[in-house]
């Protein structure tokens, strides 16, 4: 009995599963280089980036998709996937976002008029549904210290050099199956710089919104803080409920020059399928850092509560001497999904620190694998990590699994490393009530008590988001 | 007036009947001790009066106050004013020992309709029972019973009790495994709540505790039934005779 109200506890209905009734451009499914050319001048894109998704997409049919992660899935069909889909209306004016797509991003709770804050806290946000970014908010404001916050698109338009300079420095468009393949059809993501010596004021902030149906979406984000230059970035994101698997290939590329600090966190909460493990995002993303210069700074945070299926490793490579790295990461799973995820550390530089903090949590027929990769190069003189791998089980169909791999050439350098795995036990549960707490909060202290040490790196309205966001997984035990 | 009656309570474990037709009434104010040899069901009758999901009751009834409790949710019959002392306390990683007590408090003040605690104060009462106890200040912020040594456990579940002032209190060999001044610390705390109005169910296999909590009760506990009631002069009897002279022949 026990356990079958714990399932309900933690299987909470999923809350953003609907539908915006907007029409769509689509292309018919299936990729070839028409496609990419179609992509490419659908965008307004220069040549030279058409040259280079096709440069990318020829490097992508050379290559495998990966089987190392410990995850189970129906073969992709990357034929019967359309790769581009936009909402007709509200593209070429940003004043004209069709009231569908404000009303839906409303219900959201992301607010894309200026005057509404998210928590009363000015958040600027980009807004992207399916191939295309419909609204950026506090552009202008941002200009005026020299911050470009816009849609992939506009910058590689605007700011070609800062492109050309670094999209694909730190994923190179043949880095792995899943990069190359977005290099080839990426739609929309966000770009950013901050100049040298700027602390942006703001949360900048992504949220991306897969509508379309047998639709991908493949975002590519790049951030570049200048020296000595401060920025907060978030995203969120969230898909319809469908009975088909979509997938989600994005890449993120960050670069931190000298003394820069770049703070990158995610709520991750696409549709996770049901209990059969029907329906759900595949969710295989590539995101990178690059601690480029001296005393720079990196930090991941991701709460990751949805997708069927999630393949992903934020990772720091820390080149500049004394440059730090972090990555915190709660990741769910519940229903039948299942997580591959985890981060990479590659010390290069002297004196560089990383840490990483993990914690699964796993729950009716979710399989959580924390995956990482501390790599300490004969040059990291000084070099040190801590890493930390907990692991919560609930019930007993469930699973955690960690694969840490460490690689030392610096016999300076000191790497420590913890592991746990603990469950929740009808005892502890009992224990709770006995006290006179109820079953749902008492699952909900014990889970929140184990993500404490993640969700107080979250910037504070965010961290309000990832609590709630967690009750609401948690929803439903009392009945 | 009984605070507690327990009425031909059958309950099984699995299986196994454990309880067979047992009869309890809990006078307002009184510590009542049930002594029994292994086996007898003692924790079994603990466990079936709070609701806890290993046991199955099949017959009987469980008043409380007045209110047929015996098949109410356990969060339920604690926010009524149960409250059990577990034998062995479960370690919850990650939920601070405070933060647990003051949800604990304040889910009960909810239920009672008064207002919460607010921090200032909860923090305050917590202390000064932790000192009286003899609670190192430190356990209150670590993970509850997390690496608490034996008698540490027993006396944050002495703490909890006097945080959460019930109306019956359940002892589940409270004095287990304590040291002496262990022992002298927990019964510090069970003396300062008789209030001529809580009643207490001490269950133990030993008389030792009973040099320090004099009890108005003792029920001899055989084979799933109460054998024999009578006053504390029952414990000088049963050491010298044993249990076996309670043996329904």
């Amino acid at each position: 009995m026990a356990q079958e109200e714990v399932n309900k506890a933690i299987s909470g209905e999923y809350k953003l599963g609907f539908e915006i009734d907007i029409e769509e451009d689509k292309v018919p499914p299936g990729l070839n280089e028409d496609i990419i050319r179609f992509i490419s001048k659908k965008k307004n894109e220069p040549e030279w980036m058409t040259e280079l998704r096709l440069k990318a997409y020829r490097k992508w049919l050379t290559m495998e998709e990966p089987h190392w992660a410990k995850l189970d899935y129906e073969p992709i069909d990357y034929q019967a996937i359309s790769y581009y889909a936009a909402p007709k209306k509200g593209v070429d004016s940003l004043d004209e976002v069709d009231p569908k797509i404000l009303e839906a991003y409303n219900k959201l709770g992301i607010p894309l008029e200026e005057q509404k804050q998210l928590a009363g806290v000015k958040v600027a946000v980009d807004a992207v549904v399916d191939s295309v970014s419909v609204k950026t908010t506090y552009q202008e404001e941002l200009k005026k210290l020299g911050i470009i916050f816009c849609s992939i698109s506009e910058a590689i338009r605007d700011y070609p050099e800062l492109v050309k300079k670094y999209m694909f420095s730190v994923v190179p468009m043949n880095d792995n199956f899943f990069a190359a393949l977005n290099s080839a059809v990426f739609t929309d993501g966000t770009f950013v710089y901050i100049p040298k010596g700027v602390r942006c004021p703001m949360e900048l902030s992504t949220y991306f919104r897969i509508n379309a149906i047998n639709t991908g979406q493949f975002e590519r984000t790049l951030i570049i803080a200048d020296e000595g230059s401060y920025v907060s970035y978030n995203e969120g994101c969230s898909a319809p409920m469908r009975d088909e698997n979509q997938l989600h290939a994005a890449v993120v590329e960050l670069i931190a020059l000298k003394d820069a600090e770049i703070k990158y966190s995610t709520i991750q909460n696409w549709y996770p399928g049901d209990e059969e493990g029907r329906g759900g995002i595949y969710n295989f993303v590539t995101k990178r850092g690059l601690c480029e210069g001296e005393n720079s700074k990196i930090s991941w945070t991701q709460v990751e509560t949805g997708s069927s299926i999630t393949w992903k490793y934020p990772s720091c490579i820390l080149k500049g001497d004394n440059s730090v790295g972090e990555f915190y990461s709660v990741a769910i799973t519940t229903l039948a999904q299942q997580a591959d995820t985890g981060t990479k550390m590659i010390h290069i530089g002297k004196n560089t620190t990383s840490t990483i903090i993990s914690k699964g949590i796993s729950a009716m027929k979710g399989q959580n694998t924390y995956r990482g990769l501390v790599k300490f190069y004969s040059s990291a003189k000084g070099a040190r990590n801590y890493s930390e791998c907990d692991s919560l089980l609930i019930g007993d169909k469930c699973g955690a699994h960690t694969f840490p791999y460490l690689e030392s050439k610096d016999s300076e350098g000191q790497i420590e490393h913890e592991a746990t795995t603990t469950k929740i036990s009808d005892e502890q549960l009992f224990y709770l009530r006995q006290r006179g707490i109820s079953e749902e909060d008492a699952v909900s202290m014990i889970v929140h008590g184990f993500c404490k040490e993640v969700f107080n790196q979250l910037p504070m309205e965010y961290a309000v988001e990832a609590r709630a966001l967690l009750n609401l997984t948690l929803e439903g035990s009392v009945g | 007036m009984s605070k507690l009656e327990i009425k031909n309570l059958k309950a099984k474990i699995g299986d196994k009947e454990i309880l067979k037709g047992l009869d309890l009434a809990l006078e307002e104010g009184k510590v009542h001790v049930i002594m029994g040899p292994n086996g007898a069901g003692k924790s079994t009758l603990s466990k079936a009066i709070v609701g806890h999901y290993d046991i199955n009751v099949t017959d009987g009834k469980i008043i409380f106050k007045g209110k047929d409790i015996t098949n109410e949710e356990p969060e339920i019959r604690a926010l009524e004013g149960l409250f059990l002392s577990f034998q062995h306390p479960v370690e919850i990683p990650g939920v601070n020992n405070a933060y647990f007590l003051r949800t604990a408090v304040n889910a009960k003040r909810r239920y009672e309709g008064k207002e919460e605690l607010n921090a200032a104060e909860f923090l305050r009462e917590m202390r000064e029972i932790a000192k009286e106890i003899g609670l190192k200040p430190e356990l209150l912020n670590r993970s509850l019973n997390v690496g608490f040594s034996g008698g540490e456990k027993k006396r944050n579940e002495v703490l909890q009790m006097m945080m959460l002032k019930p109306d019956v209190i359940i002892l589940d060999e409270i004095d287990s495994g304590l040291d002496i001044d262990a022992l002298k610390d927990v019964s510090k705390g069970i003396n300062k709540l008789r209030d001529g109005k809580r009643s207490f169910l001490i269950i133990t296999h030993y008389s030792r505790i009973l040099d320090y909590v004099k009890p108005d009760y003792i029920h001899i506990l055989m084979d799933g039934k109460v054998v024999k009631t009578a006053g504390p002069e029952l414990v000088e009897k049963l050491e010298k005779e044993g249990y076996s002279s309670f043996e329904e022949k």
